[in-house]
């Protein structure tokens, strides 16, 4: 046991429906010190920020928070708070139509009787800005500011609550250099302060810079824990323990029989399109060739999804420059009508949001984005669209009792199904693939990666996006690491390990152009 | 093995089927059972006022423009937005029209062109703001309600025009012609054209199972598709006796008949169709599945425009007036039948002929109130309480059947 510890987390399980999220970890936070957890998208971070935020309420999870020497029960993030743990999440939760005061203030207003005290309001927020380094009126209004000094009044806020605990959610995601910097120079003074912080970040850099200690955490259990003091962090060290894990029966056998070129995008740039500043995708270059199945790696944030969906018809973006090629000659995809013309296929990240219609049946989901092959001078040929459809469900394997069963009701990995017949229909030459098998079971991701196998047998080029590296390992010929929207290595799959892959993925940019 | 369609391991029984089936359909025919208990209701509480040929006939005339709009609001409301200014456009259209006919003696033929061309402007403007602007429908058609209601005044220039000639009036109160010379017992036009439409059902349905059957799709149950096919026959039948013993049909049955076919295709069955309900039940998917949804937005509006323009000539035909007043409350009636017609408030869905029969709930409701001399306020209040419950009943019904399936 470590002697000054403010938090312990023991033996903390949490289950989903069907999923395990949490086994077993454990994490301790001695008093004063910056505690980095670090893992993969989706290894359980957040929900274990949640379950400690109060988020999930004492008895949705199993173990014992100890908090300052006391076992706590927190019902809700109220109650959190007022035992001075506070989490800043990734989005910020900040109003842009109140001014830094009023958001300073939200929900622990300075009033007395009911009526705010306005003065009080202006000169306790000045206070609180000043101690972390931020010189702007208390009375700007929050949309004013940039991201950076947004994140900066978050913490003002956490100030405000009497913070003992912060935890920050991947504070620097956002944020450009300078701002990273400042922000974590202020983490670094608020620790002297006397505040403990526990931050999640993906950059290894940052997190050597800041960290006390290190808790790797993997599929939902702590692997361990690094002591800056007597052990020696690493980011190889980090990196093996964010990913090391076997990868045997996971995956279809496939030989892939790969022909010439079939799509070169080129010197890809694309802009925030709330913030013309900010590159998101930074003169990416990518081939694709027939019968090739190409992974793109890359940590939250790294613009893999914004990548993809503005070569889908500008869906993302603004201020996009470059070109697309397909089989040498230069195409335009200025619109998803004109990108589904020249066979692209883009099967969005987010299904239910960006994907599917879930009000209407799986017929006219699968038919959406090919109506017109179905119909004759604008009409629909429904009987030819159920046939169609029938096929599908039957060849996808889509468990439904008819193609008339509405999209809504279906499990995670059918409503994939329904989501690539769609596109597979369309008849692509290349399909883009964005996190296909998140959120499905392993039974689903087995059948998944069989239907890419077999479109790229048919000679399309597929390109698949996801967050899981044994997926890309598993099924991908070759891969690409994204980082800070560069393209950082295109690594074939027989060089391609874990490790190789983080390295590239959390390499940043000033390394990447000495 | 090869042959079989639906590999179902254990076939349920033809009742069990029916059962299922008749549930999935359970929303539509409660809907239209709704109707004809409030018809029957209505005819035993007005001692059989309500079904009288005389009644029957003006019920028609007197819902026809409520329904016209009806037919474009669903459309607009399944894309998810909504027109609140289609009451004013009717008065505006209503004024062009008196201005053209009554004072610029343009013939009648000319007058209708040039008002639907009118609404098809107005339609674009509207559908601009709303497409292209990305403007709330809400707020566009709110400034259009009161845009065009003061249009309307100002071409009337605050008075009221009247008469309209008589040609023109027909397509308000008109009826085809008949062919008995007024001497025979039933008018035989009506009763020809209802045999035809009634053949033209049947065949339809026939020929749909057909091509149904060829393509190896499920069939609805046969009994059940016999049930429905002769009741609507019979329903089609007694309609046009009710009339054909009156003065026949009235034209602007003949134009509602042929916009309810009409329009029913293009949702169920065109691309168009296809796209609005796309836009509806998730836009963003829509788009990033080729639809051109800001395409789609602005004809719907266009359309709006022609159908409330189309609709602003059959009242101002019928009234043979046209008054600053004109269309007061028509956005709301129309909304009102969309709803009670099963549409969603979120988009996505909601049909052309669940829009009619909400809208005759609404008009026959109307009717017989009146009929029954109960006062405005009370109709009001009785209008609004249907309103609501045919709502909740949808979202109880919703509630039930997310309970039942996994």
């Amino acid at each position: 046991m470590v002697d000054d510890a403010i938090l312990e987390m023991r033996a903390i399980t949490k289950e989903f429906p069907g999923v395990k999220a949490l086994s077993d970890v454990n994490l301790t936070v001695r008093r004063g010190e910056v505690h980095a957890i670090c893992g993969e998208n989706g290894a359980g971070k957040s929900t274990l920020m949640n379950v400690l935020s109060g988020v999930y309420p004492h008895g949705s999870y199993d173990g014992d928070i100890v908090y300052d020497g006391e076992v706590v029960r927190f019902g809700s993030i109220s109650d959190s708070e007022k035992a001075g743990i506070v989490i800043i999440h990734q989005e910020l939760a900040l109003s842009p139509y109140l001014t830094i005061a009023e958001n300073i203030f939200i929900g622990n207003e300075r009033a007395s009787g009911g009526w705010i005290d306005w003065s009080k309001t202006e000169t306790d927020a000045a206070q609180y800005l000043s101690r972390v380094g931020l010189n702007d009126n208390p009375a700007t209004k929050v949309m004013d500011i940039g991201v950076g000094k947004q994140q900066l009044v978050e913490i003002a806020k956490a100030l405000s609550k009497e913070v003992k605990l912060l935890i920050l959610d991947e504070p620097t995601a956002a944020l450009n250099d300078d701002d990273s910097a400042h922000l974590l120079d202020l983490i670094l003074e608020l620790k002297n302060q006397g505040v403990t912080a526990i931050i999640i970040s993906h950059k290894l850099n940052e997190i050597k810079k800041v960290a006390d200690s290190v808790t790797i955490i993997r599929d939902g259990r702590t692997i361990e824990t690094l002591d800056a003091r007597s052990d020696e962090v690493t980011e190889d060290r980090i990196i093996r323990g964010m990913v090391g894990r076997d990868l045997t029966h996971r995956f279809p056998e496939h030989e892939p029989k790969i022909g010439g070129e079939l799509l070169r995008i080129s010197d890809w740039t694309v802009h925030h399109p709330l913030d013309r500043e900010r590159v998101v995708v930074d003169h990416a270059n990518l081939v694709v060739h027939e019968g090739e199945i190409v992974g793109i790696a890359g940590l939250m944030g790294a613009g893999r999804t914004e990548l993809a969906m503005s070569v889908f018809g500008r869906s993302w973006g603004i201020d996009i420059s470059g070109t697309v090629l397909k089989r040498g000659q230069e195409i335009d995809v200025r619109t998803v009508q004109k990108a589904i013309k020249h066979g692209l296929a883009y099967a969005t990240e987010d299904r239910k949001q960006l994907g599917l219609n879930l009000i209407e049946d799986i017929a006219r989901n699968i038919s959406a984005a090919a109506l017109e092959q179905l119909a004759r001078a604008g009409w629909v040929d429904r009987n030819r669209e159920h046939v169609v459809a029938e096929q599908y469900r039957r060849e996808m394997n889509i468990k439904a009792p008819t193609v008339s069963a509405l999209v809504g009701k279906l499990s995670g990995g059918n409503q994939q199904k329904v989501v690539l017949s769609r596109w597979m229909y369309t008849d692509p030459d290349v399909l883009v693939l964005d996190e296909p098998t998140r959120g499905i079971d392993v039974g689903a991701k087995y059948e998944i990666y069989t239907i890419i196998n077999r479109l790229a047998d048919e000679g399309k080029g597929v390109i698949v996006i996801s967050s899981e590296l044994p997926e890309l390992l598993g099924i991908c010929d070759r891969i690409y690491t994204l980082s800070e929207g560069v393209i950082t290595a295109d690594i074939p799959r027989s060089e391609a390990t874990p490790e190789r892959l983080m390295q590239y993925m959390t390499r940043i940019r000033e390394e990447d152009h000495v | 093995m090869s042959t079989t369609t639906s590999a179902s391991p254990a076939r349920p029984s033809a009742l069990q089927r029916g059962l299922a089936f008749l549930s999935g359909e359970l929303r539509q025919i409660g809907l239209f059972i709704a109707l004809i208990v409030i018809v029957l209701l209505l005819q035993v509480l007005t001692q059989g006022v309500t079904l009288s040929p005389r009644n029957v006939s003006n019920l028609v005339l007197q819902n026809s423009y409520v329904l016209i709009l009806a037919i474009g609001m669903v459309m607009i409301i399944v894309a998810g937005h909504i027109d609140l200014s289609v009451g004013s456009v009717v008065a505006t259209i209503g004024a062009l029209a008196g201005v053209l006919n009554n004072k610029l003696g343009v013939p009648w033929w000319l007058t209708i062109i040039l008002c639907l061309i009118g609404g098809a402007v107005i339609g674009a403007w509207q559908g601009f703001w709303v497409a292209y602007f990305k403007i709330p429908a809400f707020i566009v058609t709110l400034g259009g309600m009161l845009l065009f209601r003061g249009l309307a005044q100002i071409l009337l220039r605050n008075t009221q025009i009247s008469p309209f000639d008589d040609a023109f009036r027909k397509i308000g109160s008109g009826f085809l012609p008949d062919l008995g010379g007024g001497t025979s017992y039933l008018e035989p036009l009506t009763m020809i054209i209802a045999i035809v439409a009634i053949i033209a059902l049947v065949a339809q349905g026939i020929r749909g199972r057909r091509s149904r059957a060829k393509n190896g799709l499920l069939l609805e149950p046969l009994p059940w598709f016999v049930v429905k096919t002769a009741f609507m026959a019979v329903l089609l039948f007694a309609i046009a006796w009710l009339l054909a013993s009156y003065r026949g049909t009235p034209i602007v049955l003949i134009i509602l008949g042929v916009l309810v076919v009409g329009y029913s295709a293009v949702m169920a069955n065109s691309v168009f169709g296809r796209h609005v309900y796309a836009i509806g039940g998730n836009l963003r998917a829509a788009e990033l599945s080729g639809v051109n949804a800001r395409r789609v937005n602005f004809l719907l509006f266009v359309n709006m425009g022609v159908l409330s323009a189309l609709a602003g000539l059959v009242f101002t035909a019928q009234l043979n007036l046209a008054g600053p007043s004109a269309g007061d409350g028509f956005e709301l009636d129309a909304i009102a039948a969309v709803f009670i017609g099963g549409a969603a408030v979120t988009g996505g869905i909601g049909t052309v002929g669940g829009a009619i029969v909400g809208g005759l709930i609404i008009g026959i409701l109307n009717n017989g109130m009146t009929i029954l001399g109960v006062g405005t306020e009370w109709q009001e209040f009785i209008k609004g309480l249907v309103l609501l419950a045919a709502v909740a009943f949808d979202v109880f019904n919703k509630r039930r059947a997310s309970r039942a399936g996994a």
